[in-house]
C-alpha cells in the first residue's frame, strides 16, 4: 500500500473564512485543518491523499509584503514537506490571482513540486505562473467552485502519480504554452496531404503549429536635431573585450555586456574580438568596427554632425538566443538609456 | 512516364564469399566491396560493418543513408551525374533491396551528424533502426582537403549501394510498386475536377556539408526547378549535407520521398499531382527573394490550387518557407507547410525564427530540442566522441554508464520535414 | 531588443541582413546590412574605401533616425 500524498493548500482571507476586505491585510497563518475550499478538496482526494495544512493570507498583505510572505510560506513548506501545492481557485479575483500566481511560481521553482491552481482565463495571475503551475480554467465567480474542485483534484492526483496530462481541452487546464514532442500513428507527409485536402474542401482542420504573433511598438518620434543628439551603439554581433570578462556565450546568450568606450576612437582589434558562434569570425576580428561602427560614430562626433556618442556600448550574442532573454536585455538596456537621456540608438545584427 | 519499383525483401544481412540475395538473406563479399571503394585514391582504407534491428549497436557520426537499387535491363547504373554519366531516370524497372541500407559514417569537418541507434529509446526516433544496415567507414588519405573528403565519402556510399543491389538485377520482385502519370496537360484534361497540387521541396544549399545535388549539380547553383516526381524517386536527387541530423533529407529519403509517395497515392483519385519544384535555400537576402519569387511563379504558371511545401533545416530557411507561403496565399493558392520547430528544451520558445499570419496550415515534425536519454550500447560503430560536435549533443552527453543525453537534433531523421517520420508536437 | 528599447520612446534603427526577420518581429526603422559577417564593413574594398563606405552607411542610419515614420520602414 503506497504512501498517501500530502498537500499544502493556500487560500485568501475570504475563502479562508476569516473575513472580507476588512481582513485583506492579515498576515499568513497556517492551520493544520482544512478550511474553505481545502475541505471540499480534501474530500475529493481522500482515497490517496490528505491536505496536511491550509495557509490563509490576506490579499493586500501578500501584494504589499511579498518578500516577508514568501519567507513565511517557505518555512511552512519546509515544515510540512508536501508532495504538491494547491492554491485558490481564484476565479477572476485579481489580487488573489496574483498571490496564487506568485506563490505558485515560487514554490515550483524553489521546491520542485507540482503546483495546481484555478483561475478564470482573464485573471492577471495566469501570466504570472502559467509555465510553472497547472492552472485549471474556471468560471469567473465563486459560483464555479463546485465544478472547479473536482477538476483540480483529478489533476493533482495524476501529477503526484507521475502520470502525463492530456491536452488542455481534455483535462480542463489553461495551456501552459509548451510544445510537447510525441510519436503518433500517421507520418507527417500523410498528415500534410490530409490537411491540404481538408483545406481545399473547405473542411475544418487544425494547424499543428499556430504562428506566433509579435506585438507592434509605435515608431518612436524622429530625432529633432541630430547635431545635438546623444547616440548609443548596441550590437547582437558579439563584439566583446578580448578577455570576454563577462563570459558572454557564443550562442543562446543569457547576458549582455556594457562597456565604457568614452576614451576610444573605435573598436580596436587589439582590444575587442567576436565571440558570436553563428558567422565566420575572420572579418570581425580583423576590424570589429565592421560589426559595430564605433570608429565612424566617433568621427561624426568630432565633425560635429552628432552631439556625442553615449559613453556605454552594449553587446550580446544573437544566435540561438531565446526570445525571452532578448526581451529582458532590451528592457534593461532601454531603461538605462532612457535614464541617461540618450536620444537615439543604432543596433547592428549579424 | 512509368516507373516500376520492384521490392526484394531483405530479412537479414551477413558477410560471406559471394554477394548475393537468397531467401531474404543478403550476403556481402566484404573484400570485394572494400576493393571497389578503395579504387578512389582519396580513400586510404575502409571498414565495413553490419548493424541489424534490435542489436545494441550505436552508429555515430552518420553522414548519409542510401537504399541499394539496380536498374533492370540497363547498361548504365548508378546515380546520374554523380556515380554515372548523366542519363534518363524515372522510368523502366528498378529493383530494390527493400529493408537494407548503406550507412556512411565518419568525421569530416566542423559540426558532425548524427546518431542511429538500432535498439531501445533511440530506435523509436529514427527510421533506420528498422533497416539492415551495411556501415561504411572510410579513412581518407592524410591531408585530404575537406571538400574532397566529403566527395569521397558521398561517392563511397552511393557506389556501395549500387554494388549491393547489382546481384538483384534479374531477381523476381516480391512486390512491385507502379508510379505512373501522364504529363501535366494530359492530367489536367483527364481530371478536370480534381484539385491541382504542387509539391515544393526546399533543399538546404548553404556551403560545404550543407548542399544537395540534382543530377550532380550542387543545389546552391540552381534556380527553382520543376521535375517529374519519378526523377526524384529514381535517383536524380541526392544528399550532400550534414546540417542537423534530425531534419536533413538523406539520399534514402529522397529515393523514398514520403510527400511524393503520399501525393502519388491519391493522384487521379482525390487530387491531381502536378509535379515537384526543387527550391534552394540560400544565404543571402537577394538569393532568398529570388528563390521564393521564382518558386511562386512556377506554382502560378502551373495553375496550382494547393502547394505542399517542405523545408530542410531550421533558422534562416524558416524565412524562405514563410515568404513562399505568403506569396502563394496572397494569390489565393492554399498552402500546407511541413517544418520542425526549435522550441527550446522546455518547449516554450517560439517554434520558428520568423512568422507570418498567412501560415494557417502547418504540420509540425517535432521539436528538435526535445531531450532524450539513449540506453547504453554494446557496440559503437564509429566514434562516440563525435557527439560533442553534433548539433543536439554536447560535452557531457555521454554518461559514465554509457547512456547518452542529447536532443532529437542529433538523431538521423527524427524530425523529418518531408514528413517521413511520425513525430509531431502537441500543445500542453 | 530593438522593440523593447523603442518602447521607451527612443528612436532606434536596426541594421541587419535578413531584414525579413526584422520586419516580422516588428522593428520600425530597418536598414539592410552589407552581409552577415560584416554588417557595416566590406573586406573586398581597400581600407580607405571601406571606411568611406561605412561613413556613408552611418550617415544613412542617422538619417533614418531623423525621419518621421508611421509604420515599419525599410530604408
Amino acid at each position: 500500500m503506497s504512501e498517501r500524498f500530502k498537500v499544502v493548500y493556500y487560500v485568501n482571507q475570504f475563502f479562508g473564512q476569516i473575513g472580507g476586505e476588512d481582513k485583506a491585510s492579515m498576515e499568513p497563518e497556517v492551520h493544520e485543518s482544512t478550511v474553505g475550499p481545502a475541505l471540499g478538496f480534501n474530500g475529493l482526494i481522500k482515497d490517496s491523499g490528505d491536505v496536511v495544512a491550509t495557509i490563509i493570507c490576506g490579499d493586500n498583505y501578500f501584494n504589499e509584503h511579498k518578500a516577508d510572505a514568501l519567507e513565511k510560506i517557505t518555512s511552512i513548506i519546509k515544515k510540512y514537506n508536501p508532495d504538491v501545492f494547491v492554491a485558490g481557485p481564484a476565479f477572476n479575483a485579481g489580487r488573489y490571482g496574483m498571490a496564487c500566481g506568485e506563490i505558485g511560481k515560487y514554490v515550483f521553482e524553489q521546491f520542485k513540486i507540482p503546483v495546481v491552481t484555478g483561475m478564470y482565463k482573464e485573471n492577471p495571475g495566469v501570466d504570472v505562473c502559467r509555465q510553472q503551475a497547472i492552472i485549471i480554467e474556471t468560471g469567473d465567480s465563486a459560483a464555479a467552485m463546485r465544478k472547479a474542485l473536482p477538476v483540480m483534484a483529478k489533476i493533482v492526483t495524476k501529477l503526484v502519480n507521475g502520470e502525463e496530462l492530456g491536452s488542455p481541452s481534455e483535462e480542463g487546464y489553461i495551456p501552459q504554452g509548451t510544445h510537447k514532442t510525441v510519436i503518433v500513428d500517421k507520418r507527417g507527409s500523410q498528415r500534410a496531404v490530409d490537411m491540404m485536402l481538408a483545406r481545399l474542401k473547405g473542411q475544418e482542420f487544425e494547424t499543428e503549429m499556430p504562428m506566433p504573433v509579435f506585438d507592434r511598438v509605435d515608431p518612436a518620434p524622429a530625432v529633432k536635431d541630430i547635431r545635438k543628439a546623444t547616440i548609443a551603439l548596441v550590437t547582437s554581433g558579439g563584439i566583446v573585450p578580448v578577455l570576454n570578462p563577462d563570459h558572454i556565450e557564443s550562442a543562446s546568450a543569457t547576458k549582455f555586456g556594457k562597456y565604457d568606450i568614452s576614451g576610444m576612437d573605435g573598436l580596436s582589434p587589439k582590444d575587442f574580438k567576436t565571440i558570436h558562434g553563428g558567422y565566420d569570425p575572420v572579418y570581425a576580428n580583423e576590424d570589429p568596427n565592421r560589426v559595430a561602427p564605433l570608429d565612424i560614430l566617433k568621427q561624426y562626433e568630432k565633425d560635429g554632425k552628432i552631439g556625442k556618442v553615449f559613453e556605454n556600448y552594449y553587446v550580446t550574442t544573437g544566435t540561438g538566443t531565446a526570445v525571452a532573454n532578448s526581451v529582458k536585455f532590451g528592457v534593461e538596456i532601454g531603461a538605462q538609456l532612457k535614464a541617461a537621456g540618450v536620444d537615439a540608438v543604432i543596433l547592428t545584427s549579424t | 512516364m512509368r516507373l516500376e519499383l520492384g521490392r526484394i525483401f531483405i530479412k537479414d544481412i551477413q558477410f560471406g564469399s559471394e554477394t548475393k540475395v537468397s531467401n531474404g538473406l543478403l550476403t556481402v563479399n566484404k573484400d570485394e566491396l572494400a576493393e571497389l571503394i578503395k579504387e578512389d585514391d582519396r580513400i586510404k582504407d575502409v571498414k565495413l560493418d553490419i548493424a541489424r534491428p534490435g542489436e545494441k549497436v550505436r552508429i555515430i557520426p552518420v553522414k548519409d543513408v542510401i537504399e541499394p537499387r539496380v536498374k533492370v535491363g540497363s547498361k548504365v547504373q548508378g546515380f546520374p551525374g554523380v556515380t554515372s554519366a548523366m542519363h534518363r531516370v524515372g522510368l523502366g524497372r528498378t529493383n530494390i533491396l527493400y529493408g537494407a541500407a548503406v550507412v556512411t559514417i565518419g568525421d569530416i569537418v566542423g559540426m558532425q551528424e548524427g546518431i542511429v541507434d538500432m535498439f531501445g529509446e533511440g530506435a523509436k526516433w529514427t527510421p533506420f533502426s528498422k533497416t539492415f544496415n551495411l556501415v561504411v567507414d572510410i579513412t581518407p588519405e592524410a591531408g585530404l582537403e575537406p571538400h574532397s573528403h566529403e566527395t569521397a565519402v558521398r561517392l563511397a556510399g552511393l557506389k556501395a549501394s549500387s554494388y549491393l543491389a547489382k546481384c538483384a538485377e534479374n531477381m523476381e520482385a516480391e512486390e512491385v510498386l507502379v508510379y505512373e502519370m501522364d504529363n501535366v496537360a494530359e492530367n489536367i484534361k483527364k481530371y478536370p475536377d480534381l484539385p491541382k497540387i504542387l509539391y515544393v521541396e526546399m533543399l538546404i544549399s548553404q556551403g560545404l556539408l550543407h548542399d544537395g545535388f540534382i543530377y550532380g549539380v550542387n543545389s546552391k547553383e540552381i534556380l527553382p526547378t520543376l521535375i517529374h516526381p519519378n526523377e526524384e524517386l529514381d535517383g536524380a536527387v541526392i544528399s550532400g549535407n550534414c546540417v542537423a541530423a534530425c531534419d536533413k533529407i538523406t539520399t534514402y529519403q529522397h529515393q523514398n520521398n514520403s510527400v511524393i509517395q503520399d501525393l502519388y497515392a491519391k493522384h487521379g483519385k482525390e487530387l491531381n499531382f502536378l509535379g515537384v519544384v526543387l527550391t534552394p535555400e540560400l544565404t543571402t537576402l537577394e538569393g532568398k527573394f529570388r528563390s521564393c519569387e521564382m518558386t511562386a511563379n512556377l506554382a502560378k504558371m502551373l495553375g496550382a490550387d494547393g502547394v505542399i511545401v517542405s523545408e530542410e533545416g531550421y533558422g534562416n530557411p524558416d524565412s524562405d518557407l514563410l515568404i513562399i507561403c505568403k506569396k502563394l496565399e496572397q494569390e489565393g493558392i492554399k498552402t500546407v507547410l511541413i517544418t520542425d520547430e526549435c522550441s527550446g528544451q522546455d518547449g516554450f520558445s517560439q517554434p520558428l525564427a520568423d512568422t507570418t499570419p498567412e501560415a494557417v496550415a502547418v504540420v509540425s515534425a517535432g521539436n528538435v530540442s526535445h531531450l532524450v536519454k539513449l540506453d547504453p550500447a554494446e557496440v559503437i560503430l564509429g566514434n562516440i566522441a563525435a557527439i560533442e560536435n553534433i548539433s543536439g549533443g554536447w560535452h557531457d552527453s555521454v554518461q559514465e554508464d554509457g547512456r547518452i543525453f542529447c536532443e532529437l537534433n542529433a538523431i538521423i531523421g527524427a524530425t523529418s520535414e518531408i514528413g517521413f517520420h511520425n513525430v509531431t508536437t502537441v500543445l500542453r | 531588443m530593438v522593440k523593447e528599447i523603442e518602447r521607451y520612446g527612443i528612436p532606434i534603427v536596426h541594421i541587419a541582413t535578413i531584414t525579413t526577420i526584422s520586419t516580422s518581429v516588428g522593428a520600425n526603422r530597418i536598414m539592410p546590412a552589407v552581409a552577415i559577417p560584416y554588417p557595416v564593413g566590406n573586406p573586398k574594398l581597400s581600407p580607405a574605401e571601406e571606411k568611406a563606405m561605412r561613413y556613408e552607411l552611418v550617415d544613412k542610419a542617422l538619417k533614418t533616425l531623423e525621419t518621421s515614420i508611421n509604420e515599419q520602414t525599410i530604408f
